[in-house]
């Protein structure tokens, strides 16, 4: 999927003379038996915001764990910057980690738990001030200099935590689970102030999530992990609009997976469109791939249910299907309707409630008309 | 405050009332008294009447026993500990290196911290010796069995404090960091000994460790000795017996202190530069202080008044004020004496055990 992008947009991903700052060389973990990363090749470039999404167990937590330093490859390299960085120690490493828990030391003052990075590094005693004031700055910390940890709220302990392993200008930020301990409300905030701290630091970051909302909401990248593997790695809108496997669709977001066989293409039709069988006595669905996908192969058709129109009358479209509505879930802004099309074969669409409840003229058992383009889905061979 | 509420407070301050603050204020009673050939062994008794009992008391015992100058020793070693308070943590972040201080620095840091210390303790002994003679009167000891039998239980009662820390404090931290499933069999372990009674305990180490026991036997038998080594009383058998009887108490609270620490902040601590060293000096040391503090306290205070071990596995040569007490009561039957003693002890054990209290609310608060 091309999609034209303004020239400053940011994508080093894109381009082929851009230099990783971080380069996982088929790296392997294995802890006994247990194969935690499993031949893993990925790079992170400079001033990336990169998420790694995963269900939990998928090692993406293993993952940061290697970058962090606390955990050592069983087999191949971890380059940053070019340099192997499998011998260092975390003590030396530019990178900082912000804890899930975020490990700040109880005995110690908010000012002194920002400073204490930067008294073992070799920075003059003058300027450790200076550079703890514009930490709290930063993360709006002032009042709180003097507080212990166990004296401030859940949000601002994490803003301490962020403060403290931004203070030694890292060059790499990894962040574990960052706001997985804040309700939803200020999860939301913070992560637009992760965002605009990490656009004024013009640091790295890797976060770990397993929270697909706030992966999309913050990252320039995801990966999305399964099983020690990487299923993704691409921009959140690809992640989203072009999954690349039935997985990776199902993860992220709400969808609609049909079964069915690619037919024999028509005379005449353009190479990358594809039609697929899905059900007898049904019309197949019409779809575009940039695979050549052989006649017979069996695939599965994703659609996201927003992409899905509906309507009481048959309108005109590439792809139309009859049914029934099982179930309404009215979530305000939106409804999801499950509509039965074939025994068996639900499919959801959602529809913006952009009337008044009273006014809207779908409700249970109606038989309705499922509508779609022929490029609002993608078809998946995994 | 309703009566249900007082009636439940009443239970605990009458069973103190009872069972100290009584038994106490008779011992206190018996301190006050002279020595007499009678039953009981003291006057005067009520029988003389109220007023002829309290006219009758004084302070004699007291002076006898050199209590004044036990007061002053005791008060120098209060003020030597809290001058250990004000240069130990220099002396910490001396022994922290980091990258800013190489070793010279952190060396010269200690000696200079030491230095002071020093400096200290000269001028507090300049102020005493100018105060001197108007203070030998107050410390002034008639007897110096007790006042010596005051000191050397208190040095034994440090040094053995110190090395049971010693012992304890890696026992617990290993304990803290074993897999989650051995911690219980390891806690267990450490509490085995208490199903067995204390004083075959001690038994036991005398056979260990007498000119034919086992130790002397297995020495022999390796050849790194040629003549059995003489243990068995001397203060290294107290040494010895002392640290083993009360090692759990301070594993237990250094190893509860440890254990509820989170791994994680070893691991920030790294992160943000420490090394393996450092983070524990700056991060695991001070986070089980709380800890260190109360199995020093439960070590020292029942040490300061230990009669069994002193009395089994040391010499003559050890003099530990809970012996004399016992031998002061029985052997000699001097009971106003031995109410003395008993009375200053217990004055001096509750400086500690109020430290330990404060300790412990403190610890409660920051917890809360």
């Amino acid at each position: 999927m091309a999609h034209p992008r303004p020239e400053v947009a940011f994508a080093p991903w894109d381009d082929p003379e851009a230099k990783p700052l971080i380069q996982f060389k088929n790296v392997t973990k294995r802890f006994g038996d247990f194969t935690a990363i499993e031949d893993l090749t990925l790079d992170i470039y400079a001033k990336e915001f990169f998420a790694l999404l995963g269900p939990s167990g998928c090692g993406k937590t293993t993952l940061m764990r290697m970058l962090g330093g606390f955990e050592t490859p069983s087999e191949g390299t971890i380059l940053l910057d070019g340099v192997d960085i499998g011998p260092v120690p975390p003590n030396e490493r530019p990178v900082n980690m912000m804890f899930q828990s975020y490990a700040l030391f109880p005995h110690l003052s908010v000012w002194d738990n920002i400073a204490f990075g930067l008294k073992r590094s070799a920075m003059p005693k003058d300027q450790i001030g200076d550079r703890v004031e514009k930490m709290l700055k930063l993360t709006q910390l002032g009042k709180f200099a003097k507080r212990k940890p166990h004296q401030i709220s859940g949000g601002q302990r994490q803003r301490v935590a962020l403060a403290r392993a931004l203070a030694k200008a890292p060059k790499l930020l990894l962040l574990d689970e960052p706001l997985g301990a804040l309700d939803k409300k200020l999860r939301h905030e913070t992560q637009f102030e992760l965002m605009d701290i990490q656009e004024t630091t013009g640091t790295t970051f890797v976060i770990v999530t397993h929270d697909q909302e706030e992966a999309m909401t913050v990252a320039s990248r995801v990966a999305v992990m399964t099983e020690g593997k990487l299923a993704q790695v691409a921009t959140p809108d690809q992640i989203y609009e072009a999954p690349n496997s039935t997985y990776v669709a199902d993860f992220i977001g709400d969808v609609n997976i049909i079964e069915g066989t690619v037919e024999v293409p028509e005379k005449g039709a353009a190479d990358t469109a594809v039609t697929i069988r899905w059900a007898n006595h049904k019309a197949p669905i019409n779809a575009y791939s940039d695979r050549h996908l052989p006649a017979a192969s069996s695939v599965h058709f994703a659609i996201r249910p927003e992409k899905v129109a509906i309507s009481s009358e048959a309108p005109e479209a590439a792809n139309v299907v009859e049914g029934k509505i099982l179930d309404i879930a009215y979530l305000g802004n939106i409804s999801t309707y499950h509509v039965e099309v074939a025994p068996g074969m639900v499919i959801k669409a959602q529809a913006t409630n952009n009337r008044r409840i009273s006014r809207r003229n779908l409700t249970w058992e109606d038989h309705v008309y499922l509508s779609w383009t022929d490029t609002a889905g993608v078809v998946l061979t995994e | 405050m309703n009566w249900r509420g007082r009636l439940l407070i009443l239970l605990p301050y009458t069973w103190l009332l009872l069972f100290f603050l009584v038994p106490f204020g008779i011992v206190l009673k018996i301190s006050l008294s002279d020595i007499a050939l009678a039953i009981p062994p003291y006057t005067p008794t009520m029988k003389d009447g109220l007023w002829t009992m309290l006219s009758g008391l004084d302070l004699e015992n007291y002076a006898f026993i050199g209590a004044g100058a036990v007061f002053a020793a005791f008060l120098g070693v209060a003020a030597l500990a809290l001058l250990f308070r004000v240069v130990f943590p220099r002396v910490r972040r001396a022994m922290s290196f980091d990258a800013r201080h190489g070793l010279f620095d952190s060396v010269a840091a200690a000696l200079i911290a030491l230095a002071v210390a020093l400096v200290n303790v000269a001028l507090v002994a300049a102020v005493l010796s100018v105060l001197f003679p108007a203070l030998s009167g107050f410390i002034d000891i008639p007897d110096f069995l007790y006042f010596a039998a005051y000191l050397s239980s208190l040095k034994i009662a440090v040094i053995s404090t110190f090395l049971t820390l010693l012992i304890g404090y890696p026992i617990a931290y290993g304990m803290a960091r074993a897999a989650a499933h051995w911690r219980p069999t390891l806690l267990m372990l450490v509490i085995l000994p208490f199903w067995t009674s204390f004083l075959i305990r001690v038994y036991a180490w005398m056979g260990i460790l007498s000119t034919e026991g086992y130790l002397n036997q297995l020495l022999l038998q390796i050849g790194v000795i040629s003549e059995p080594l003489t243990i068995l009383n001397t203060n290294i058998a107290v040494y010895i017996g002392i640290v083993y009887t009360y090692l759990p108490f301070m594993v237990l609270p250094i190893y509860a202190s440890l254990e509820k620490m989170d791994d994680s902040l070893v691991e920030a601590a790294e992160d943000l530069g420490c090394t393996a060293l450092s983070a524990f000096w700056l991060v695991t040391a001070p986070l089980s202080k709380p800890g260190v503090i109360a199995g020093c306290f439960l070590v020292f205070i029942p040490t300061l008044g230990e009669f069994v071990i002193p009395s089994l596995l040391g010499g003559s040569n050890t003099v530990m004020i809970g012996k004399v007490l016992w031998e002061e009561f029985f052997n000699n039957r001097d009971w106003p004496v031995a109410s003395a003693v008993a009375v200053i002890l217990l004055l001096i054990l509750i400086v500690p055990i109020v430290l330990f209290q404060r300790n412990q609310q403190a610890q409660r608060e920051v917890d809360g």
